[in-house]
């Protein structure tokens, strides 16, 4: 089973950067333990060609920050939707899943990891309670691939119901 | 009665824009604006930090365009540590170039296939949930993952450069600190079937011939659509071909003759100054010799096509030529044309990829330079968008004392106000509701400048279209909004 943890942001911008601080850390972690068939992505926000990028996988985790009115963090299931919600350069995952179903009809089982952030200044570092979250995240995602065969299974226990 | 209409934001505009209309007691427009919220916090965060980070930082201000101010940053750096601009290494200055080319290619790909193809495949009247990438992909898939394969190509092009994808690292102070590798040249050069360089330039032909089919069969909007006369500013190759990474700056007038005769950008500030206005956050750049009345001028595609006198690569010099005869030679102010020239450009990066891939310095050579060091220096580059400068001067500590950044959407300031003003006065003169119509019409002449607006996060940004009425007393009389 492969499984692509995908974190997006802006690091500059304190807050915006859980989403990469984690999956840079989640990278060190299974480099670490030698943890195979889990690839890591980031960047600044999502776009079209990650529409491309995801349909080599079975399973997909994006990772984002969340102004949510959210404890620390929640999962989320992410359905492709026909609803274009978008600015000019970036997209949804919903619209990434949507657009990988139309352009190769094939859509992975995707998740949508929302860390509660505080703080979105131009500035770097996360904010206390960022870190708070991003450390209990962490735990979480860890939990989650130390047991593949159970991931969704796991996953589908956090959703916010 | 007089009444105010106001639309914010622009769907499918990175960050905020609003855009009021102003009508007279008899619906007449009297008055448009697009008001801008764009960030300018950023010249004081980067006050006070070392130098040499200036090249990783001024990333943060954009997540759109990271690779701009990334060079533009270390081509002021290049001057401060006593390089120069014109003495980096040619294995610095490649992969500086191959860098910014990969970028151009992917941002202008984006542009047209996610942002311009729905307008031009389904008519900028047709139902806005109809006007979208996905219905591009539902329809006309082989284009859609065509736009999708170019995007890719282009952001591999600038990982192989930059180091990463966020916060890249390879220009530097005085040069790159990486050349290419025989792997990724080969891949760039011959790779999986897409995605190779002389795929790219095949497709990228034919998203140049699907929009000259378009313009057949819609002359008149094409070339009446937010048509007026503008001057036109941009970077040439001192020889004058089109350059998007170096040269000196040339403006030319609506007749095309020269009005900055290829200067020396570290000399900006004698020929260009920045008037703030009271109703706008963003600055209204102009060129001195004109004054702030007349001396307002467009950056970006068509502004570069209109400056240069040639395109130094075979298959976009050929089309260039095409463009150039549609006006006789005369600068093109059609808005909708920007769309063609952004097109011309994308063949061009291209080109420019294939020829850089098989240039030799590319894989060896000295990385950095040094020299004797300068407290000032300024970097100036065409982003895709337009130019783009980053001005620095350093303290006796290293440390950053000033900056001052003018970026392409800032230059494009009146131009895109003009487009606005031409279209709602086209669209609203006579009436007293917004049509879709009218809201699409607006929305397609911003669009067509590509504008960056704010630089904000993606999460801070998704906010649905609103649209607002209000009476000459300044009262909401009508709200619309859109998902």
């Amino acid at each position: 089973m492969n499984i692509l943890l995908y974190g997006y942001g802006n690091p500059g911008r304190k807050d915006d950067g859980l989403g990469p601080t984690l999956v840079d850390l989640v990278e060190k972690w299974i480099i670490e333990k030698k943890i195979k068939n889990i690839s890591i992505d980031s960047n600044y926000q999502l776009n079209i060609e990650d529409a491309y990028t995801i349909r080599d996988y079975d399973i997909v985790i994006f990772i984002d920050a969340s102004i949510e009115e959210i404890d620390d963090f929640i999962v989320t299931r992410v359905e492709p939707s026909e609803k274009v919600n978008y600015t000019m350069h970036s997209v949804s995952p919903s619209f990434v899943l949507n657009l990988c179903n139309k352009l190769y009809h094939y859509t992975p089982e995707t998740f949508l990891l929302h860390i509660k952030g505080y703080e979105f200044q131009l500035q770097e570092g996360l904010s206390e309670k960022g870190q708070e979250n991003l450390e209990s995240a962490l735990a979480f995602v860890k939990n989650l691939l130390a047991e593949p065969e159970e991931l969704i299974e796991n996953l589908d226990a956090r959703l916010l119901k | 009665m007089g009444q105010k209409l106001t639309i914010e934001p622009v769907t499918r505009v990175e960050g905020h824009g609003k855009v009021t209309i102003h009508l007279d007691d008899e619906n007449q427009v009297v008055q448009t604006r697009l008001h801008i919220v764009e960030f300018r916090g950023f010249e004081r965060f980067i006050q006070g930090r070392p130098y040499w980070e200036a090249p990783v930082l001024v990333q943060r201000l954009c997540g759109i365009c990271p690779v701009s101010h990334h060079l533009a940053a270390a081509k002021a750096l290049d001057v401060i540590v006593g390089v120069g601009p014109d003495n980096i290494s040619p294995t610095a200055e490649k992969m500086r170039r191959l860098m910014h080319y990969g970028q151009f290619f992917q941002s202008h790909s984006l542009h047209f296939f996610h942002l311009a193809s729905p307008d031009l495949l389904f008519g900028i009247d047709a139902d806005p949930a109809k006007r979208n990438v996905i219905e591009v992909a539902r329809e006309f898939k082989d284009l859609a993952v065509q736009g999708v394969m170019m995007r890719k190509f282009g952001q591999e092009i600038i990982e192989a450069t930059a180091g990463k994808k966020i916060h890249g690292t390879g220009a530097i102070p005085g040069g790159i600190n990486k050349s290419l590798s025989i792997e990724e040249k080969m891949k760039f050069l011959i790779g999986k079937d897409p995605l190779n360089v002389d795929q790219m330039i095949t497709w990228a032909q034919g998203a140049l011939d699907l929009f000259k089919d378009y313009h057949k069969k819609n002359k008149d909007l094409i070339d009446n659509f937010a048509k007026f006369p503008s001057s036109h500013l941009s970077l040439v190759r001192k020889d004058g071909a089109l350059d998007i990474y170096h040269g000196v700056i040339r403006a030319v007038d609506t007749e095309g003759n020269k009005i900055l005769h290829d200067v020396d950008y570290q000399d900006y500030l004698d020929y260009i100054a920045e008037e703030v206005k009271s109703w706008s956050y963003m600055k209204f750049p102009y060129l001195r010799s004109l004054g702030n009345k007349e001396g307002w001028y467009t950056v970006g595609p068509l502004a570069r096509l209109n400056t240069c006198d040639f395109i130094p690569t075979p298959l976009a010099q050929k089309e260039f030529e095409i463009f150039r005869a549609y006006t006789n030679g005369k600068p093109n102010n059609m808005s909708m044309h920007m769309h063609w020239a952004r097109l011309i450009e994308t063949l061009h990066a291209a080109e420019m990829i294939k020829e850089l891939l098989d240039d030799p310095d590319i894989l060896e050579g000295e990385l950095v330079r040094k020299g004797n060091k300068t407290i000032e220096g300024v970097g100036l580059i065409e982003a895709p968008r337009g130019t783009l400068f980053h001005h620095y001067r350093v303290n006796k500590d290293d440390q950053i004392e000033m900056a001052n950044l003018i970026v392409s959407t800032t230059n494009n300031n009146i131009p895109m106000n003009r487009a606005v003003e031409l279209v709602a006065k086209s669209y609203m003169n006579g009436r007293e509701k917004i049509t879709e119509g009218m809201l699409n019409a607006v929305e397609t002449a911003i669009r067509a400048y590509d504008p960056c607006l704010s630089c904000a996060t993606h999460a801070l940004g998704k906010m649905p279209l609103e649209i607002t009425l209000f009476n000459s007393n300044d009262e909401v009389i009508d709200i619309k909004r859109s998902e």
